[in-house]
């Protein structure tokens, strides 16, 4: 493969391209709503309506607006719209719309917050190609970063580019990307390892998954440049078996990417060999955890191992390996194609690009969405979301799942940045964000985190594993009405001890969501506190 | 070989570049508590009790699996570590059924003789009296779950020193279990050679001699190391 072959394909995709795009969302949450039979109808009524040489009715990935699904937009000559919770039933009427007819499906509002205020980096494909061909990818452009830091670009060059944009990891703890290449890239060893972590374990998160099933291709070009970066020839893509559509599109983009030769031995005719395996995880959130995660990838039993060493000085079977989770993949190619100092031109001062989020909870807007870093909460919540449904008032906004914490309506003001959110004791996170109403109790939220990792403990330290367990069933007592000041003072005790002393990310951060509703919170938890019957 | 130097409560101390906090320490004669570290097995770092505060990082780190390294700054016994450590203590008494009055190696039980030395008097936690069975299907030892601390020494020792493989950990979070081949009785597993490390390596009474009966059962840990060290420094005597 050559450029000029690449822009070749670009070009005859794009010539044949039909008048009318029909855009049927096949994405988990669409399809679980009989997506499939929507499409399979709509090509046969554009059939029967005599507009097959017109309309092409293709699938594709997520649009975000999830809660309205299923979702069918269209794009004629330069206009776009949308359809949304459209039936299988509904074909006939939209096509025949599409003609000027009568179509009584509910139309949704491009200008409408929930779209006006994105930013697309990471999903600027999603909902557009067809995530199952590649040919779709490479009309907009695709491979063409790859093609770039192959042929004009040196390794170092590479990571230059990415350490100037300022991208830091999206998987949660925010970690500089650049220097995580420039590290692998330094370290001493001829093998090394790409590693995507796809395992997304965090309840209320869908981002990745998102990203997998709409624009698997976007990923993998994301990681065939980081190796070409620090010198890597092979390739994982950890995805959790919870996740079947992501899987199977990921093998279709794999094995259209090696037949066109950009995977596989001398990808653009360099002598650069890069390939791609993917791993399947049995759903445990703790092999989300980079050494635990590896350590599956081994084939042995995915527990965390103390760090140092990093995986970028010693990873998979001992040699340097770089981890990103996927939407830091995602953002590659864009900051290669137009460039790193680009990228920090969006965002704040330390947090920069775009984040996607999973808004879910008492929102009126439930989906995913793409923002700028630095963007108010409140703009996320009250206008591209709606605010609570059913006219009741926010209470709390949860970032960052188990390990992050919830932020009072007080503080909706804040900019989501890494920082911000780490002063208010939540996180950044990997893109979870659970609204809740004034109709939720914090203490029960608090023990619903408390019982996520209990149960998704390894078992390895002791503080993890035997501490969840009484911190939830210390909670547990709270709730019931059953303990007193000096139960609330073990559980404080508890956090502490638990947050300071585990091994891995998920002990150090499973006591947050209690610290935090105990920050700002604290009256809900005295309220269900019984005097001490041996005294204060 | 270079040598590095640092401090461990505030005595100077030289060590092997390489060599471990724990290690470093054990040789000044300063006594850092362990409890899932075994010599002659690699470390997990998983018990958490050799947690050290080391001057200039924010974080605890276990003695077990960190290396020294120059001027390092090493505190063992702050009050801070004191009471984590009776917490993780106090956790693990409350999470089985360790009841020492009437177990095989009361009296020389790691668990026991840490809780001493740590001053824990109470368990501050209720205990969760989980229920566990006892497999005594093996024609010599016995496994008691109750007693298990998890520390996986029965499943390195058996990897990496007999290198049967019989022994390993199912399950997660407070459902672990230590298993025999794939989670059948020990009786029936095809692998295990009746060598009898793991039993040395239990710092509780969960592994056991079949006929020991209270406080009999005590584990000959230098048996262990005497085979370590004889394998990888070709050394055929017993250290004292
Ligand atoms: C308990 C636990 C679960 C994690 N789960 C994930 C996950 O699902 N996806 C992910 O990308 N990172 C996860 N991480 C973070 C990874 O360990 C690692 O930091 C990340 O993959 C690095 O990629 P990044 O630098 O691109 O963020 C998890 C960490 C912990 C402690
Ligand atoms: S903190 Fe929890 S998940 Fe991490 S190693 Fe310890 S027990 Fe396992
Ligand atoms: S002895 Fe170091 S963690 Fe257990």
């Amino acid at each position: 493969m050559q450029l000029d072959e690449l822009k070749a394909i670009a070009e005859k995709h794009r010539s044949s391209r039909k008048k009318i795009i029909v855009r049927t969302c096949m994405s988990a949450g669409c399809m679980s709503s009989q997506a499939d039979i929507i499409k399979k109808n709509l090509e046969a009524e554009a059939k029967a309506q005599g507009l097959e040489a017109d309309v092409e009715v293709r699938r594709v990935g997520c649009m975000g607006f999830c809660g309205q699904g299923p979702l069918v937009g269209w794009d004629n000559s330069g206009e776009h719209g949308l359809w949304e919770f459209v039936k299988p039933e509904d074909a006939a009427s939209i096509i025949a719309a599409l003609k000027g007819g009568e179509c009584k499906v509910q139309r949704g509002d491009p200008k409408h917050p929930f779209f006006a205020k994105q930013m697309h980096i990471v999903r600027a494909n999603g909902g557009i190609i067809d995530p199952e061909r590649i040919e779709d990818y490479i009309a907009i452009g695709g491979y063409t970063a790859l093609h770039h830091s192959l042929t004009e670009l040196q390794p170092a060059q590479v990571v230059e580019e990415v350490t100037k944009s300022g991208l830091r990891g999206r998987g949660g703890a925010g970690f500089p990307s650049g220097l995580k290449w420039g590290t692998v890239a330094k370290s001493p060893g001829a093998k090394k390892y790409v590693v995507c972590n796809g395992d997304e374990g965090d309840p209320g998160a869908f981002m990745d998954r998102s990203v997998l099933e709409s624009d698997p291709h976007l990923v993998l070009e994301g990681m065939a440049i980081a190796a070409y970066a620090v010198g890597a020839d092979q390739g994982y893509l950890y995805v959790r078996a919870e996740y079947p559509l992501a899987i199977s599109r990921l093998q279709i983009a794999i094995k259209q990417a090696k037949q066109l030769g950009l995977l596989g031995a001398g990808i653009f005719e360099s002598p650069f060999n890069f390939n791609v395996d993917i791993r399947i995880g049995a759903g445990a959130f703790v092999c989300g955890e980079e050494t635990a995660l590896m350590a599956s990838v081994e084939g042995k039993r995915g527990t965390p191992r103390p760090r140092p060493p990093f995986p970028a000085e010693s990873g998979l079977w001992g040699c340097p390996t770089l981890i990103n989770n996927v939407e830091t993949f995602a953002n590659i190619s864009a900051i290669i194609n137009k460039g790193g100092e680009w990228y920090a031109g969006i965002g704040t001062e330390k947090s920069k690009g775009t984040k996607v989020f999973a808004l879910t909870g008492k929102i009126k807007n439930n989906g995913l969405i793409e923002v700028p870093m630095g963007i108010p909460l409140r703009q996320i919540i009250m206008e591209m979301g709606g605010g609570a449904p059913d006219g009741r008032s926010i209470k709390s906004v949860q970032t960052g799942g188990p390990s992050g914490g919830c932020i009072p309506a007080d503080y909706l003001d804040t900019p989501v940045d890494y920082e911000s959110l780490t002063k208010l004791g939540s996180i950044m996170g990997s893109g979870g964000m659970v609204v809740m109403d004034d109709t939720t109790n914090m203490v029960e939220i608090a023990k619903f985190y408390m019982e996520f990792c209990m149960e998704e403990s390894c078992g390895k330290c002791i503080p993890c594993r035997a501490g969840t367990v009484q911190m939830f069933n210390l909670l547990e007592k709270i709730t019931q009405r059953k303990a007193t000041a000096r139960d609330l003072a073990k559980l404080e005790e508890l956090c502490d001890m638990v947050k300071n002393t585990s091994l891995c990310g998920l002990g150090q951060t499973a006591p947050n969501p209690v610290i935090s509703t105990l920050k700002f919170f604290r009256k809900e938890y005295a309220e269900l506190l019984q005097p001490d019957p041996f005294g204060p | 070989m270079a040598v590095k130097t640092l401090t461990i409560d505030g005595r100077p101390i030289t060590a092997e570049e390489g060599a471990t906090v724990l290690q470093a320490a054990t040789e000044a004669g300063i006594k850092i508590p362990t409890l899932c570290h075994l010599e002659g097995v690699y470390d997990v770092g998983a018990c958490r009790l050799c947690i050290v505060e080391i001057t200039g990082t924010t974080k605890l780190l276990p003695a077990c699996t960190t290396k020294v390294s120059e001027g390092m700054e090493v505190q063992t016994q702050t009050e801070r570590l004191r009471n984590y450590r009776r917490m993780i203590l106090e956790l693990l008494f409350a999470e089985r059924n360790h009841v020492c009055a009437v177990c095989v190696s009361n009296g020389h039980c790691e668990l026991q003789t840490l809780a001493y030395s740590q001053g824990m008097e109470h368990i501050r936690y209720d205990y969760t009296f989980p229920k566990w069975n006892v497999d005594t299907t093996h024609r010599l030892f016995g496994m008691d779950h109750n007693r298990c601390v998890l520390c996986t020494r029965c499943v390195r020792a058996c990897w990496h020193i007999e290198g049967a493989g019989t022994k390993n950990i199912a399950g997660r979070g407070a459902t672990s279990k230590i298993i025999t081949d794939l989670n059948q009785p020990w009786g029936d597993s095809d692998s295990c050679t009746e060598c009898g490390k793991c039993v040395m390596a239990c710092p509780t009474g969960a592994l056991f001699q079949k006929g020991s009966t209270v406080g009999e059962m005590v584990h000959d840990r230098d048996k262990l190391e005497f085979i370590v060290t004889a394998r990888e420094k070709k050394q055929w005597v017993a250290a004292d």
